[in-house]
């Protein structure tokens, strides 16, 4: 029931939305693996974010991938926590009060275990729209544990001047996703750390 | 003689085949004679030029619900095109949602044909709304710069192309055939078959630039040949028309020279935003708005002309 509404909401809601509203392109559409799983990080400025980088799979493979996102925010609210849910199929972690048993680091390989992709803002929040911020260390735990999983960068355009932060009206800007190559990222975790904001940032400059 | 009044969409759409078969065959040929050259770019266009009046005149033909629909997403695309590459602020968030809400709004003035309000509503009622909302966002730095720019866009995105709307709107003259659809395929035709042939000439004799500092591609020989050429091919259509022979000439001639300053508008915009063209909808053409571009300043005029003269 949950994949059926998240694939009825894809197909007749978000998928129009972004091609007649927004206009959404995509660049380098070739580069999203073909199999699961693979951790998709991006920058981070709007709530459509999630769904321009969700609506980039086929519906058939919608539940396979799940956003990581705060469980404090997300789960708050009985409305937020269901679309949260059910129609995002969202992998919630702790921000606050994190202990061994709900250690997000944790929780995201037990995903990646289990076969499931994660889309990743490693910013940690949604930004203001000008320079990225630096990613926080986790997402280089991450990939120092599971090296066999390729790490697939994206750069959003507009998306945050569409929704930004603390709105709920959506203004029709034209939005761009370009998604690069896979990596695999080695070394220690500040080297990795750099090596993935390197490859967001390198998207920032239309090819 | 009464003609049924789908005859009007038949025969341009009759006239648009062959012109387009036309093309195809010009593009095909020039392939064939100098291989050596690029004709890709053409070859584009002119493919566009099929999907275009494919769509266009579908929408026409249909119902006029559809028409207005059609219209209203060209407006709203041209507008999307615009905004996206203003540098707008964080503040004006809310002002924008509603600059793009005015789109529905005017269309369905159109609609329901309420001129009154059709006529006032952006001119008189967004330029009103829009500084208030920009008020309430309570940031003063760039205040000017972010109401005048998207009240701009409204004007000439917005209002301008739903004038095209109001046109196919107007009903059939007392004892003629002509109404509102035959209008919107006359002036449709003449601005875009001006566009087209301001582009032959150019490429054939242009040498003198008109407006080099703004868009290098228009040339005086392509400006006159093209408006010149499209005046008297628009004689032939005097049907789809309620002017007198000489009327229509004048008439093609001002709506064509109005289509040009609408082009030649629309390229200082993009050069003082630094881009070669609004978008990529279009292969061969560009974004949506390197299409109107011409439409947004001479159907305005075209239609308050015989709104004037004839209703």
């Amino acid at each position: 029931m949950r994949r059926f509404l998240q694939i009825l909401f894809f197909a007749a809601v978000v998928r129009p939305f972004l091609a007649l509203f927004i206009g959404l392109r995509v660049r380098g559409r070739e580069h999203l693996p073909a199999a699961d799983p693979f951790v998709l990080i991006a920058n981070h400025t709007s709530h459509l974010d999630t769904v321009a980088l969700l609506s980039l799979f086929p519906l058939g493979r919608l539940h396979r991938i799940r956003p990581v996102a705060a469980a404090d925010y997300f789960l708050s609210g009985r409305l937020r926590a269901w679309l949260s849910t059910t129609l995002f199929n969202i992998l919630p972690v702790a921000r606050r009060h994190v202990t061994k048993t709900n250690n997000p680091l944790e929780t995201m390989r037990e995903a990646v275990g289990a076969g499931d992709s994660l889309i990743l803002f490693p910013e940690g929040t949604r930004g203001g729209g000008g320079e990225p911020g630096r990613f926080l260390p986790g997402v280089a735990h991450l990939v120092e544990s599971c090296p066999e999983v390729p790490v697939v960068p994206a750069f959003l355009v507009n998306l945050g001047r569409s929704l930004p932060k603390g709105t709920f009206l959506p203004v029709p800007f034209f939005a761009e996703v370009r998604l690069g190559p896979a990596l695999h990222p080695t070394g220690t975790r500040e080297e990795i750390l750099v090596q993935l904001e390197v490859a967001v940032q390198a998207l920032r400059e239309p090819g | 003689m009464t003609l049924p009044p789908m005859t009007p969409v038949l025969v341009m759409a009759a006239v648009v085949l062959g012109l387009l078969v036309l093309a195809t065959l010009a593009v095909w040929s020039l392939r064939r004679v100098k291989p050596q050259r690029d004709w890709g770019e053409l070859a584009a266009r002119v493919r566009s030029w099929w999907v275009m009046a494919g769509v266009f005149l579908g929408a026409v033909a249909v119902h006029p619900a559809v028409s207005l629909v059609a219209f209203a997403l060209m407006s709203f695309w041209a507008l999307k095109e615009y905004v996206t590459l203003l540098h707008t602020r964080p503040q004006d968030h809310t002002m924008l949602f509603l600059a793009f809400l005015a789109v529905p709004v005017q269309f369905y003035l159109v609609h329901i044909k309420w001129y009154g309000v059709f006529v006032i509503f952006i001119p008189v009622y967004m330029f009103l709304l829009l500084p208030v909302m920009l008020v309430l966002a309570k940031e003063p730095r760039g205040f000017v710069a972010s109401a005048s720019q998207v009240q701009w866009g409204l004007m000439a995105f917005v209002f301008g192309l739903s004038h095209l709307g109001y046109l196919l709107q107007l009903p059939a003259l007392p004892g003629r055939v002509v109404d509102g659809r035959a209008l919107v395929l006359f002036v449709v035709f003449v601005v875009e078959l001006s566009d087209v042939l301001q582009y032959c000439w150019g490429k054939l004799l242009g040498r003198h630039k008109v407006l080099p500092t703004i868009s290098p591609n228009k040339t005086w020989e392509g400006l006159v040949g093209g408006v010149l050429t499209v005046a008297v091919l628009a004689l032939p259509l005097r049907f789809l028309t309620p002017f007198e022979p000489l009327q229509t000439v004048l008439v093609a001639l001002g709506v064509a020279v109005a289509g040009f300053l609408g082009g030649a508008v629309m390229s200082a915009v993009k050069r003082d935003f630094g881009v070669k063209d609004f978008g990529a909808l279009i292969p061969g053409h560009g974004g949506m708005l390197d299409r109107v571009d011409s439409l947004c300043w001479s159907v305005p005029l075209f239609f308050h002309y015989v709104y004037w003269v004839c209703y």
